[in-house]
């Protein structure tokens, strides 16, 4: 059936500050589609004039959030929609959107696991909206994340991945490594993910794992040919990069 | 449609003397992001090859020596991607698709493409997207041997058409009697992807 993406008008309700370079925009939709834990939406904006602007942002929350998502987006210093999107929009804003988009990179309970996530920066929202949804369908799969960020304070989510490592018998384990700075008394990695760190994280896991690979380019390509090289099937390693002008996650 | 609809507070950076280079929604960047689904595949050169199959009165097939024995050209091109960046005034050297095609007799009801990768990607194309000029198989880029992440050794290019089209590892070309949708033609994405109609997703 050929179904048409149609621009929706949103209505931001909450914006919510994760680190110092990342907020949280909460939208509701006149319709909204029920997406698949992965995809993204592609936000326009418009001037006075006509002159538009897009960008994709994966979708945070979970499909069973109910009337609303949220869409986790880091501020790109030259970037024209990041930067509209943390410093003119206030809640109560309208901004147009139209999604969900892509059908590679998700994961649904029905796909099984264990899962394997690696995550480079902002590459963790789109693995976040996964566990999320893990959590709120009650799913039992094994997951284990790897996530690099480059100091504490760059760390998206940091609570709520720290309460969901506590939960579900230790079935979700969460890796950090911090790779410009490290706190005193850091426990995690301090480097940038290597083969030996992926072995390490990647092994326990079991045989096949579903793996889910978000982040720059360079992450992502030196991630995913390491997995390869360690013995995880191609077929079963999903990536999606964002190249150094950020942006958003997918291609072709 | 939302038409007539204004984000409150935007003017926008438009980028200077861009006008009827850019087509709509895209902005100009001067990275080569890369974008892919999986892994990159590695191709041993001595185990590459080329073929053209399918609504053919033979195949034909090419060995990495071969291939670098036809014709080739540079091309200087802007290309879209459907991720909105577009780059412009990129240098390819390659083989014209009409040369590739030359070695092979169409069936006239050979009239659509299924182009297949190394790796597993798959993407369609109507023949006429491909003849005439409008498509080549590069493996050079901006004077280097093109690299694996930019789909190395060899890659379809068909700068009118969003850059998914521009299938990266490719292995050959399937001539069919029907349109039959590639990998991300069949996930929502735009059969055809034409980027001065903004034909981004299905149904566009």
């Amino acid at each position: 059936m050929e179904r048409t993406l149609a621009w929706q008008i949103a209505t931001v309700t909450a914006i919510r500050p994760e680190t110092p370079r990342v907020k949280s925009f909460t939208l509701t939709l006149p319709n909204l589609l029920e997406h698949r834990a992965g995809q993204h939406y592609d936000v326009r904006l418009t001037a006075p004039d006509g002159y538009q602007a897009q960008r994709s942002y994966s979708v945070a929350s979970e499909p069973e959030r109910k009337g609303e998502i949220e869409l986790t987006v880091e501020r790109i210093e030259d970037g024209e929609v990041s930067t509209y999107m943390h410093d003119v929009l206030v809640p109560g804003d309208q901004i147009e959107v139209r999604g969900p988009i892509g059908g590679y990179f998700v994961w649904q309970a029905h796909l099984g696991g264990p899962l394997l996530l690696v995550a480079g920066g902002s590459g963790i929202v789109p693995l976040m909206a996964m566990l999320r949804y893990r959590a709120a369908t009650g799913s039992d799969v094994r997951a284990r994340l790897l996530y690099s960020s480059r100091t504490i304070s760059d760390v998206i989510y940091a609570d709520e991945l720290a309460d969901l490592a506590g939960q579900d018998n230790g079935k979700v384990e969460i890796f950090h490594t911090l790779t410009r700075a490290q706190p005193t008394g850091w426990s995690g990695y301090s480097r940038r993910i290597d083969l030996q760190m992926l072995t390490e994280v990647a092994e326990p896991v079991g045989p096949a794992p579903k793996t889910y690979i978000c982040g720059p380019t360079l992450l992502v390509e030196s991630v995913a040919n390491s997995l390869v090289e360690i013995g995880l099937d191609p077929a079963h390693v999903k990536t999606e990069r964002f190249g150094p002008t950020g942006g958003v996650p997918r291609g072709g | 449609m939302a038409n007539g609809f204004i984000s409150r507070g935007f003017t926008g950076r438009r980028q200077a003397n861009m006008a009827g280079r850019v087509p709509p929604g895209q902005y100009v960047t001067p990275d080569f992001p890369v974008l892919s689904a999986g892994p990159t595949p590695r191709v041993p050169l001595d185990e590459w090859q080329f073929r053209i199959e399918g609504l053919v009165d033979e195949p034909a097939e090419w060995s990495w020596e071969a291939f670098l024995q036809l014709p080739s050209r540079e091309v200087v091109v802007d290309i879209h991607c459907v991720t909105k960046w577009s780059k412009l005034d990129t240098r390819w050297e390659g083989v014209s698709v009409d040369t590739l095609l030359e070695a092979v007799a169409i069936e006239p009801r050979g009239q659509f493409a299924t182009v297949y990768c190394y790796g597993g990607y798959t993407t369609n194309l109507p023949l006429a997207d491909l003849s005439d000029g409008k498509a080549f198989v590069a493996y050079r880029y901006d004077g280097q041997p093109l690299a694996p992440e930019h789909g190395g050794p060899a890659r379809l290019v068909v700068p009118h058409l969003y850059f998914w089209k521009s299938a990266k590892w490719v292995n050959g070309i399937r001539l069919m009697d029907a349109d039959r949708l590639g990998f991300w033609e069949s996930l929502g994405y735009h059969h055809r992807g034409d980027p001065w109609q903004e034909q981004r997703y299905r149904g566009d």
